[in-house]
């Protein structure tokens, strides 16, 4: 991916995230908070999963430009799958991060990230909303 | 001008994170590794000749601090892991003992979290209540609302001499009087403080008071608790063991050392005490009265540039310390901190452990400079130049 596109898809998703608000049923939903505690990020992901499969994804908080647009792409990403695919997926994208072998053509626009490991101090950005949504899903 | 005596200033980083922590110089990183080097043994063991030349070099560290902040006697410095050790051992160690649940303890939004936890502790398990003084428009304490504040119930005032977010300095010697009047005690969170001013415990009357030798060019894990001699007296100790005891036949019968042994159990961090003391010796040498100028010109001297750039959000444009902070519209702080990171640029983003003070500047997070004595206007350049353009910064904050 170009250094060019990448720079679009990630300031895309920051300016206009997918789903960034507390949904209004907040009730049908499972809220899980994800932090770094070695910086600000700080989010609040809500999901609905419905026979195994997500239904819908909402998000909410204050966190930096990587965590916001890897937080709206993964919802993008992640909605419509069932909880198999969606950890598989997320599995995914947690081999990339940590420059292991991994199918690209399951994250699509996730593979913005793909370079990301060259900064040390920006990966667990990119990763955390995975890592908050794995709290739910390891629940099924 | 001091850039040649600190090993990490050749480095090429501009480093304005001194609120965190600050460098150090290569005099207090000889005295280290001298102590680990040449007479790497236990203090209070003066059996064989390093092992007493260990203690001179920890006793006089102490006495350095002594005379550094003005004590009257030795035995009221304690060294502590830091300021976070300090204050909790005030609070657990004297204020447990001393407050019920009718008490007040006062204290404000802009607390370090050292000095909130430790009272919310009490509160948690005493019933003594945190209350707050409120802050006038520029986040500072005024002797109004500190007035206004007290009641027949305060018996502690805790309050940092400068805060770390907003650089304030409180009014703590008319605090100190004040509260001295009423039976109220003073604890001073000074962490901020000591590391940028001439400190003067007898001028400012507090009773009790804590800082961090790694604020001040000093090693990490290090730092003091200050204490009126007969305050100190009755603080227990909260850690019992080795050096502090006199004698332990039973139970019943446990002794302990004098003042300030009996408040440092186990072995002290000897090449942190001594490594403080090098500190010391290496701030007198410049002088407090000239850090402290050299710092608010510094400051003059950002502050003039930064607030001509329109989409800055400057939280605190009147302050007394070399603290900075401040917002882009638009860019979250920590998308900042990592674009001036690409300029080897080492700024905090964050809350700043002030986590209660967004109530008060309606800013949960802040982009924070710190200065101290050894950064220069061309370092504040360089800082302005990339801060002066938006739209770079847009494209290079991820």
């Amino acid at each position: 991916m170009d250094e060019d596109l990448r720079r679009e898809i990630i300031m895309d998703h920051y300016t206009n995230p997918v789903n960034k608000k507390v949904p209004d049923k907040k009730e049908d939903y499972q809220m899980v908070n994800t932090n770094n505690s070695s910086c600000i990020d700080n989010l609040d992901i809500y999901i609905k999963i419905k026979d195994n499969v997500i239904e819908d994804i909402y998000f909410d908080g204050e966190a930096c430009a990587i965590s916001t647009s890897s937080c709206s792409i993964m919802i993008h990403n992640l909605i419509g799958k069932t909880v198999k695919e969606a950890k598989e997926y997320v599995s995914n994208f947690k081999s990339m991060i940590d420059e292991q072998p991994y199918n690209e053509e399951l994250l699509n626009e996730a593979n913005a990230y793909n370079n990301i490991y060259k900064q040390n101090n920006r990966k667990h950005c990119a990763y955390l909303p995975y890592e908050g949504i794995l709290k739910i899903l390891d629940k099924f | 001008m001091y850039t040649k005596d600190f090993p990490m200033l050749n480095k090429e980083i501009i480093y304005l994170d001194n609120g965190a922590t600050t460098l150090k110089p290569q005099v207090v990183i000889d005295k280290i590794v001298d102590y680990y080097s040449n007479y790497s043994a236990n203090a209070h063991r003066g059996d064989y000749d390093i092992s007493f030349k260990v203690d001179q070099e920890y006793e006089g560290a102490r006495e350095k601090v002594r005379k550094f902040i003005n004590a009257k006697e030795r035995e009221e410095i304690i060294f502590t892991s830091g300021s976070t050790e300090s204050l909790n051992m005030i609070a657990n160690g004297f204020f447990k003992n001393f407050l019920d649940a009718n008490d007040e303890i006062l204290i404000t939004t802009s607390e370090h979290a050292s000095n909130v936890l430790p009272w919310f502790h009490l509160q948690n398990t005493i019933g003594s209540k945190v209350k707050y003084i409120p802050l006038d428009n520029n986040h500072y304490v005024t002797m109004d609302n500190v007035i206004k504040s007290v009641t027949s119930n305060t018996k502690v005032i805790a309050l940092a001499g400068i805060t770390n977010v907003i650089g304030d300095e409180r009014p703590i010697k008319e605090i100190c009087k004040f509260a001295h009047e009423h039976n109220i005690f003073v604890v001073m969170d000074a962490s901020q403080y000591v590391p940028h001013r001439k400190t003067d415990v007898i001028d400012l009357d507090v009773d009790f008071m804590a800082f961090s030798g790694h604020k001040m060019c000093g090693p990490t894990g290090i730092g003091v608790l200050y204490g009126k001699k007969e305050l100190l007296e009755e603080l227990e100790p909260i850690n019992l063991g080795g050096g502090m005891n006199e004698s332990f036949d039973s139970p019943s019968e446990v002794y302990f050392k004098e003042l300030p042994t009996r408040l440092e159990a186990g072995t002290p961090n000897i090449a942190g005490a001594i490594g403080l003391g090098a500190a010391i010796d290496y701030l007198t040498n410049i002088g407090m009265d000239k850090i402290y100028e050299y710092e608010m010109n510094l400051r003059k001297y950002a502050m003039e540039k930064l607030i001509k750039i329109p989409y800055l959000d400057i939280l605190n444009i009147e302050s007394d310390s070399g603290i900075i902070s401040f917002n882009v519209e638009g860019i979250f702080s920590q998308d900042v901190a990592y674009y001036l990171n690409k300029y080897n640029i080492c700024v905090r983003a964050g809350n700043h452990c002030a986590k209660n003070l967004k109530s008060e500047v309606g800013v949960k997070n802040s982009i924070r400079v710190s200065l101290y004595f050894y950064n220069t206007e061309s370092e504040i350049d360089d800082l302005i130049e990339l801060l002066s353009n938006k739209e770079k910064m847009r494209i290079e904050m991820i």
